[in-house]
């Protein structure tokens, strides 16, 4: 997803002349290209992710387009305030990218997870939560955040994802994208767990049950239109994270849920648990901790249905 | 300061001040010796410096001023009133329901440039659009008054090394340095001397002076623009409840209401009369 938001980057470098990229003293080499390519047009403002966001915001407020970018935890809740004062309260376009999140720096300690970023930032008003899920929605997702010209926070993992969509697929910010068809059940994938999703799928159709996986990469605004077909038409509403349950993305789909007086008996969230973790080795050995893979999560919803 | 009919930045400054002493009572609102304190920088820069244009809010090139220590707020109402950024009469709504002039800005309001209220977010948001204007081309400078105080906040200094780094010469920032904070003496609360001996060695151009001379004020902030090479900050030797003698120095007022026989005398003091006068627009 790195590499994938690099790229875009340099290449929407060209189309978009507002366009101001500020790092957080990361990405050593990552945005040579778009360095060379515009020279006044890249800041690294040192470890200093207050001033940055600060930064970004006057920038923002003086026509330009910034994107801020370090690693999620710091770029996200070390400069909060500074996200809900200077970029949401007057509502300037500042695109926040923070890189590892949820569990893709696991190896490096709790310092370095992100299991409460998309619990903090969807309470803010005026700020967009968007969750890539594959290199290609990486893409998309910042060229609709350019678009929409609001305060948005895009999360991503790390780099070596494997690449899901064969085509990039439409793409609108706060619109989920159907991967795959199933009739008895959905799980909302959000971000990067959206393999993870179409391999329980796979393995729940092996056990007769039909899985549609969606890709919610957007957690605020919701879809509605897809939460509410979702409720409608499916025995079970997964909601599938790399984030702690409290306040993330299957809470925001409970706290819909509950002012639509849709069945929440139907909703299953899965996420990381409300703990500190150590010991995590590899990400994926942190999912497994968790309960973040297709091998676990199978049962949980086999036993929902049974 | 060559059109003789207009008023002068001092006299200027003396009315704000009764305005502001006004504002508070009607309001209930605290943080008027704050808003003293710093009234001679904030009436010399309205009057004499800020090339902004109440007909164009948003001219792209236009000076820009923050308020950092937002707290100071009617300060920056009565200075907007003065250029006509907003009408007179909503003076009188200061703090009050349904009104815009809030006790901390809001950039809702015409002439308001940032959100402040929480310290330490003016000068990194200065930072930022005085690297717009060099990225733009463009000539404005901007202008960040921050409290002593705010200077216990890590996001000034981070704003001092950036602005160093970037040699941000089009942007000055003021400390409006009246001796207190909120509960008690700022050189006691944190260890914030030398106060000019930080900033020169975090690579700013450095002016100290007194912080209620105009003229000192107008020497301070004329050498910068887009070409300068380092960022300027002045050092401005402030009273806390400048202006008013039974406030002067008494961090009492950082939250005292004044009584209305107090606004009469504050009046007499600094305009000679009791009744309040209409303020003279720019």
């Amino acid at each position: 997803m790195r590499n994938a938001f690099a790229a875009a980057l340099t290449d929407f470098g060209e189309t978009h002349s507002t366009l101001v990229m500020l790092a957080g003293d990361i990405g050593n080499r990552l945005f040579d290209a778009f360095k060379d390519r515009h020279p006044s047009r890249f800041y690294n403002c040192g470890v200093a992710e207050a001033n940055m966001t600060g930064v970004a915001a006057g920038l923002a407020a003086s026509g330009l387009r910034p994107i801020t970018y370090t690693i999620t935890p710091f770029n996200t809740l070390r400069c909060l305030e500074q996200i809900r004062l200077d970029v949401c309260y007057p509502d300037l376009p500042v695109i926040v990218v923070g890189t590892g999140s949820g569990l893709s720096y696991a190896g490096l300690g709790a310092t370095h997870h992100s299991m409460e970023d998309i619990a903090v930032l969807r309470t803010l008003p005026n700020m967009h939560v968007v969750c890539p899920a594959d290199p290609i929605e990486v893409r998309l997702a910042l060229a609709d955040a350019l678009r929409l010209g609001r305060p948005t926070y895009i999360r991503l993992g790390k780099k070596g994802e494997p690449v899901i969509h064969a085509t990039p697929p439409a793409f609108t910010i706060g619109r989920g994208i159907v991967v795959r068809d199933g009739g008895d059940i959905v799980i909302l994938s959000v971000g990067n767990m959206l393999a993870t999703a179409l391999q329980t799928a796979d393995q729940l159709q092996g056990q007769g049950v039909c899985a549609q996986v969606v890709s919610m990469h957007t957690v605020k605004p919701l879809d509605e239109e897809l939460l509410g077909a979702a409720f409608a038409a499916k025995k079970v509403v997964v909601v599938l994270e790399e984030h702690g349950l409290a306040g993330g993305a299957g809470s925001a789909v409970l706290e819909w849920g509950n002012d639509r007086r849709v069945d929440l008996r139907k909703l299953l969230c899965i996420g990381g648990p409300d703990r500190f973790l150590s010991g995590c080795g590899s990400q994926l050995q942190a999912r497994e901790l968790c309960g973040l893979t297709a091998a676990a999560i199978v049962p949980r919803i086999l036993g929902r249905l049974a | 300061m060559t059109d003789t009919n207009r008023l002068s930045s001092i006299a200027l400054a003396a009315q704000f001040r009764a305005r502001v002493v006004s504002m508070s009572h009607a309001a209930k609102a605290a943080h008027l010796a704050s808003a003293l304190s710093c009234m001679d920088i904030v009436a010399l820069l309205y009057h004499s410096v800020l090339q902004i244009d109440p007909l164009r809010p948003n001219w792209e090139d236009r000076d820009r001023f923050i308020l950092s220590k937002g707290h100071a707020a009617a300060a920056l109402y009565v200075a907007l009133a003065y250029k006509g950024f907003i009408d007179e009469a909503a003076l009188s709504t200061y703090g009050q329901a349904g009104s815009l002039l809030e006790e901390h800005p809001t950039p809702k309001l015409p002439g308001v440039e940032a959100a402040t209220g929480s310290l330490g977010h003016g000068l990194p948001h200065g930072c930022g659009m005085a690297l717009a204007a060099r990225i733009k081309h463009q000539s404005h400078r901007t202008f960040v008054l921050m409290s002593d105080g705010e200077c216990n906040e890590g996001s000034v200094w981070e704003a001092c090394l950036f602005a160093a780094a970037q040699r941000l010469g089009s942007l000055c920032a003021f400390v409006d340095f009246n001796k207190w904070q909120a509960t008690g003496r700022s050189r006691e609360v944190l260890a914030l001397d030398p106060l000019v001996d930080k900033f020169k060695s975090f690579g700013w151009d450095v002016r100290e002076i007194d912080g209620h001379d105009h003229a000192q004020i107008a020497h301070a902030v004329q050498h910068v623009s887009i070409h300068a090479q380092k960022p300027t900050m002045v050092v401005a030797h402030t009273v806390k409840g400048r202006g008013v003698s039974f406030m002067e120095d008494d961090n009492n007022w950082h939250y005292r209401i004044p009584t209305a026989a107090e606004v009469e005398q504050a009046a007499l003091e600094l305009c000679g009369r009791v009744n309040r006068l209409p303020l003279v627009l720019a």
